[in-house]
């Protein structure tokens, strides 16, 4: 009985995901094994106690995983939504006091062996406790006491996470702005939230006064062009003192609020400096073994540069510094191939689903996945700050691994089913 | 379905432009620019590691005690190596070819691509002729660092050694050690290891396919100078350091001595010791073999980790909390028939001296004067309270120091123990009193203490009531950092007008016709004392002094422990006053330096006899007290207690045989 309905359910998952998604793992297992491979001991056989021995591990019970979200009932994740997200919130709080100290913040739950990191369950409570909100209320974010529930939801878990503090963590929440978008949320937020990104930035490269200059002249001639029209000046004037104000709280910020690290960490991206002992060792090691993979790359274990500790963190946050090196353009193309393809494969999937809360739930994966792979190879490359995020299913880790796979795995669920009711 | 179905392709079409803009950035760095980062051919960068040097430690007076010695490694990377030359290499390092191949195997299998030690610290001979013939061997390479250096050979135990990293070392650092560092592993090494160890350089090279060097990597931009460590002032006085461990030649004991006014250690001396320079070098691992096979383990710091009975060196602070209660005072005497009677056993005085004053009591050792002084201390609250009283008064001697660690900063303390009421009650259940536990009074009972914690309690006299943390490093760095807890004053809750007629007391005991160690007398500077006799269940009773000078602002206070050695006046005192006298003269003079050459050729090491016999118990002579079998009961699971008390059954000496020298009285001074 349970296997025949486990057939009728296996026989309606999609495939084609979980092909990307092993592809993906055995990615991460082959460069691990490759980043913290050495010369001397390669006669040593297969070491279980290793990064890529563990790895293996991790990437064998996260398959069992998978396979057994796929038996469960999908109308399970809907109902324990609130549950789910209340235990990633206790967590996230129970973090902050016996966490214990990784590189600067307080990110793991030590529980024997194995280190817990709650940031990574977080995503899909908020993931599902999001999806199961839209589909409750339908909310279609034209009111302002939707977008603050829904706010709220998404902010909660972040505020918690930037406590720890673990900035690129908390960052990959802003995920959720494009399942909101999808579901109605105006374009104007993304468009805003672009435009603090641009004035963030300038307000680095130009001088205040200039930007501040530059926004007046643009003001006054929008509103010269629209003289006749009364609403879309009071709104840009508006606009206008708001962007102001926000050059100056990002001085502001900048100085009081973030740490010194982390200045140097955006400094260092925006050029501005150029002292690259500390902070900019790891981009600068990342990006020459990356650049000198070329077009083919150096073969497999035969990156010199990502061999003895240049790269550090190599195989977890610089492991695309592995494939960059070893594999070439050729084979970083395929690497952010299998990505672009997963990610539009996903959104096509939550688009064929007669659920709310399935094409919620849906988009919210596709976006974290997005931010990852965006924040990480960016990183890599040296096109966003340090920010030490994991690229999903490569990097060395478990908790991880298997939250991504929790992630998808549960949405490929929703998804078998979709022709029957959540 | 909607009209919001269409933002699905504006989320698509945002991930596909992101996806471009990576892959045209990878584009760019993987095959069109080979300028900005090091050029994709097959340049390699390699890390050559610099060492920094270890701070150097100077004595109080600025004299540099412990400093560093260039030292050269020959350093190989297996894989580049070429057949060479087996037998030119091996002459210019003194070493015959098996070795040359032996090496080689062992650094091969270290690891092939890494550079790994092939000689360590080679002579500086050695290197001279290498450097002429070096391009003959290819994959070779040298290595400069700085290896420890203590100049007067003294004080090994204080400052403790330096050691190649071990595995453990590197995965408990977290990142920080890699293997080739060096990392203090015991003593002022070990505690003031993240001050002295300085931080590591890096210079990158640049290597081209053929493995030739192409110059460093940019210019230099990313390699970083080696730092060295932060300089040490200790408050060691290094001339009675060294004089004090020639005093202690052959003989097995502690000194320590400690500035009262600020709680820095101005020696601490710990025998048998040994050369700190012996565990430098080639031969470290030999040495340090010998050493912890030395039966007389000099490895062993007794200052903190020897627990010693206090003895009637305790005497003082009985008087002092007596008088602070009030149960006595100053003219306070007691008779004494040369016994004290606790219930029907005896505990026996030296002396017959019938109606005896406090200060005589204490320059006169008088074991009755002060069992009266506890009796009356015990019971004050009345006999139905004893447990409570007792509890109390353990509490007031603990803030001397007794019975916990003093958190000196070099590693290992021991705390030493000291019964407090709980302890009785599961020895005696709830029937003890005054009398069971009166060898409390003499320092004699449930109590054992470092001399350190010995010396630390003399400073507190010296004080007249508090102690600063004892501690060998007074500052570091350039900038002579001082650490908090080292300026701050613990007072032990005694007033200060009670310290005067103790001190009186002390005062006598050096100074006065019958005293107990006036044959230790200084000229021209008022010591205050006390010796003891510290009974040795195992062996001949040790020999104890403590005390301080000059009695007015005094500037050393001092306990020395002489194990094995029989009376207090014989050994520890004379000890004491030589080391008192060139603290604050600069040297020993008169008929006394003869007393100083006399002292360092005694040998009082026991005999070593084999452990697998069993320990006898002696009856010792000075102090007998008469156990009751309860008492006897706790004393022998007392020794099978871990520390000094079970290890020197080890060293326990053989009763009145020739190996030991002859240690009458009248022998000592003239
Ligand atoms: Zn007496």
């Amino acid at each position: 009985m349970i296997q025949q309905q486990g057939n009728r359910f296996f026989f309606n998952v999609d495939w084609i995901t979980v092909l990307i998604y092993i592809a993906l793992c055995s990615i991460g297992f082959i460069n691990i094994y490759a980043s913290i491979y050495n010369p001397d001991k390669a006669a040593a056989g297969f070491d279980f106690g290793s990064s890529y021995g563990k790895q293996l591990i991790y990437v064998i019970t996260g398959l069992i995983l998978g396979l057994s979200i796929l038996l469960f009932d999908g109308r399970l994740f809907n109902v324990f939504a609130p549950f789910i997200y209340g235990i990633t919130l206790i967590l996230l709080v129970i973090v902050l006091f016996v966490g214990r100290n990784v590189g600067g913040n307080q990110a793991w739950i030590p529980l024997g062996s194995f280190r817990l990191q709650p940031s990574e369950f977080a995503k899909f409570g908020t993931a599902l406790l999001l999806a199961r909100y839209v589909s409750t209320f339908n909310p279609k974010f034209r009111d302002i006491k939707s977008i603050f529930i829904a706010a709220i939801i998404v902010l909660a878990p972040l505020m918690l996470i930037m406590l720890q503090p673990d900035t690129g963590s908390a960052l990959v929440f802003l995920a959720f702005m494009f399942p909101m978008y999808r579901e109605g949320l105006s374009g104007y937020f993304l468009l805003i939230f672009l435009g603090m990104i641009v004035l963030f930035i300038a307000d680095f490269l130009v001088p205040t006064y200039i930007l501040i200059l530059i926004l007046v002249t643009v003001g006054g001639l929008f509103i010269y062009a629209n003289k006749r029209k009364q609403k879309i000046i009071i709104s840009t004037v508006l606009v206008t003192l708001v962007a102001v104000g926000y050059l100056f709280l990002v001085k502001i910020a900048y100085t009081k609020v973030l740490e010194p690290h982390q200045r140097t960490r955006i400094e260092l991206m925006l050029g501005l400096k150029t002292d690259n002992k500390g902070a900019g060792y790891n981009v600068i090691q990342s990006q020459i073994a990356i650049g000198s993979g070329q077009a083919t790359g150096r073969g497999f274990l035969q990156g010199t540069q990502t061999k003895y500790g240049y790269v550090p963190e190599q195989s977890t946050d610089f492991i695309f510094s592995t494939i960059g090196e070893e594999w070439g353009f050729a084979g970083c193309t395929v690497v952010i191939g299998l990505y672009i393809f997963l990610l539009l494969r996903l959104i096509n999937l939550a688009e064929r689903q007669r659920s709310t809360f399935s094409r919620v739930y849906g988009y919210s994966v596709a976006c974290i996945l997005f931010f990852h792979v965006f924040i990480n190879i960016g990183m890599t490359i040296g096109i966003i700050p340090v920010i030490g995020i994991p690229l999903p299913l490569i990097s060395y880790g478990g908790s991880s691994l298997w939250s991504f796979t929790i992630l998808l795995f549960i949405f490929l669920k929703l998804d078998s089913n979709r022709m029957g009711f959540i | 379905m909607d009209q919001l179905f269409n933002r699905k392709y504006i989320v698509q079409g945002l991930f596909i432009v992101i996806a471009i803009i990576l892959l045209a950035k990878l584009f760019y760095i993987q095959i069109i620019s080979d300028k900005a980062f090091l050029s994709a051919e097959s340049n390699v960068l390699k890390k050559k590691y610099k060492y920094p040097a270890r701070g150097a430690i100077l004595d109080r007076n600025g004299k540099v005690i412990v400093q560093n010695e260039p030292v050269y490694d020959l350093m190989v990377i297996p894989n580049e190596v070429k057949p060479f030359d087996t037998l030119s290499l091996a002459t210019a390092l003194d070493i015959t070819t098996d070795d040359v191949r032996k090496n080689l195997r062992k650094a091969r299998a270290k690891s092939n691509y890494q550079s790994t030690p092939f000689v360590k610290q080679i002579s500086v001979q050695s290197y001279a002729r290498l450097q002429e013939i070096m391009y003959r061997f290819p994959g070779f390479s040298t290595q400069d660092r700085t290896i420890r250096h203590y100049p007067d050979s003294v004080a090994g135990q204080l400052f403790g050694y330096v050691k190649e990293v071990s595995n453990d070392d590197i995965e408990k650092s977290e990142g920080y050690y890699k293997p080739g560092d060096y990392k203090g592993k015991s003593g002022l090494e070990r505690s003031y290891e993240e001050v002295l160890r300085g931080e590591r350089g890096v210079i990158n090279t640049v290597y081209d396919a053929k493995n030739t060097p192409q110059g460093s990597y940019a210019n230099g931009k990313y390699d970083i100078n080696a730092v060295s460590g932060e300089r040490l002032i200790s408050g060691i006085d290094i001339r009675i350091q060294k004089l004090g461990e020639e005093l202690m030649l052959n003989k097995v004991g502690a000194i320590v001595a400690i500035e009262p006014a600020t709680g820095e250690i101005l020696a601490m001396i710990s025998s048998p010791g040994y050369d700190p320079n012996l565990l430098v070098g080639r031969d470290q691992g030999n040495n340090y073999m010998n050493l912890i096979g030395n039966p007389y383990r000099p490895s062993l710091v007794r200052p903190i980790q020897g627990s010693y009975p206090p003895g009637s060196s305790f005497k003082p602070i009985d008087a002092l909390i007596g008088l602070q209660e009030g149960v006595i005072d100053p003219n306070t005497t007691f008779n004494c028939p040369g016994y004290y009677m606790a219930g029907n056993h005896k505990v026996k005085c030296e002396h017959v001296d019938g109606n005896i004053s406090m200060r005589k009591g204490i320059a006169r050792s008088c074991n009755t004067y002060f069992c009266h002084v506890f009796q009356n201390l015990i019971t004050r609250n009345g006999m139905k309270n004893q447990r409570q009283t007792y509890q109390d008064w353990r509490d007031k001697v603990a803030k001397f120091g007794f019975g916990s660690k003093l958190d000196v900063d070099i590693p290992f303390e021991r705390p030493g123990y000291f019964y407090n009421a709980d302890h009785y009650d599961k020895v005696y259940g709830k029937r003890w009193g005054y009398t069971t536990v009166i060898s409390q009074a003499i320092g004699q009972g449930e109590i054992t203490a470092t001399p350190l914690q010995i010396a630390n309690a003399m400073a507190i006299i010296a004080n007249r009531g508090y102690y600063l943390k004892p501690h060998l490093i007074k500052a570091i760095g350039d900038k002579n950092q001082v650490k908090k807890e080292y300026i701050k004053k613990n007072y032990v809750g005694i007033d200060a007008k009670h310290f005067e007629p103790v001190i009186d007391g002390m005062q006598d005991a050096v100074n006065s016709g019958w005293g107990t160690a006036v044959l230790s007398r200084i000229p021209n500077i008022i010591m205050c004392g006390k010796t003891g006799t510290v009974q040795n269940p195992h062996g001949k009773n040790h020999s104890v002094f403590i005390g301080f000078a000059p009695r007015d602002n005094p500037k050393i206070a001092i306990a020395v422990i002489v194990e094995n050695a029989g009376y207090g006046s014989i050994y520890a005192a004379p000890i004491a006053s030589y080391m008192v006298e060139k603290y604050i003269t600069g040297q020993v003079t008169g008929s006394r330096a003869a007393g100083v050459e006399w002292m360092k050729k005694q040998n009082l090491l026991p005999a070593i006899i084999d452990k697998t016999k069993k320990v006898k118990l002696t009856k010792t002579d000075s102090l007998n007290i008469k156990k009751t079998d309860s008492i006897k009961r706790i004393k022998d699971s007392l020794i099978l207690k871990p520390g000094i008390t079970s290890k020197s059954v080890v060293l326990k000496p053989i009763q009145s045989k020739p190996a030991l020298v002859n240690n009458k009285p009248e022998t000592n001074q003239k």
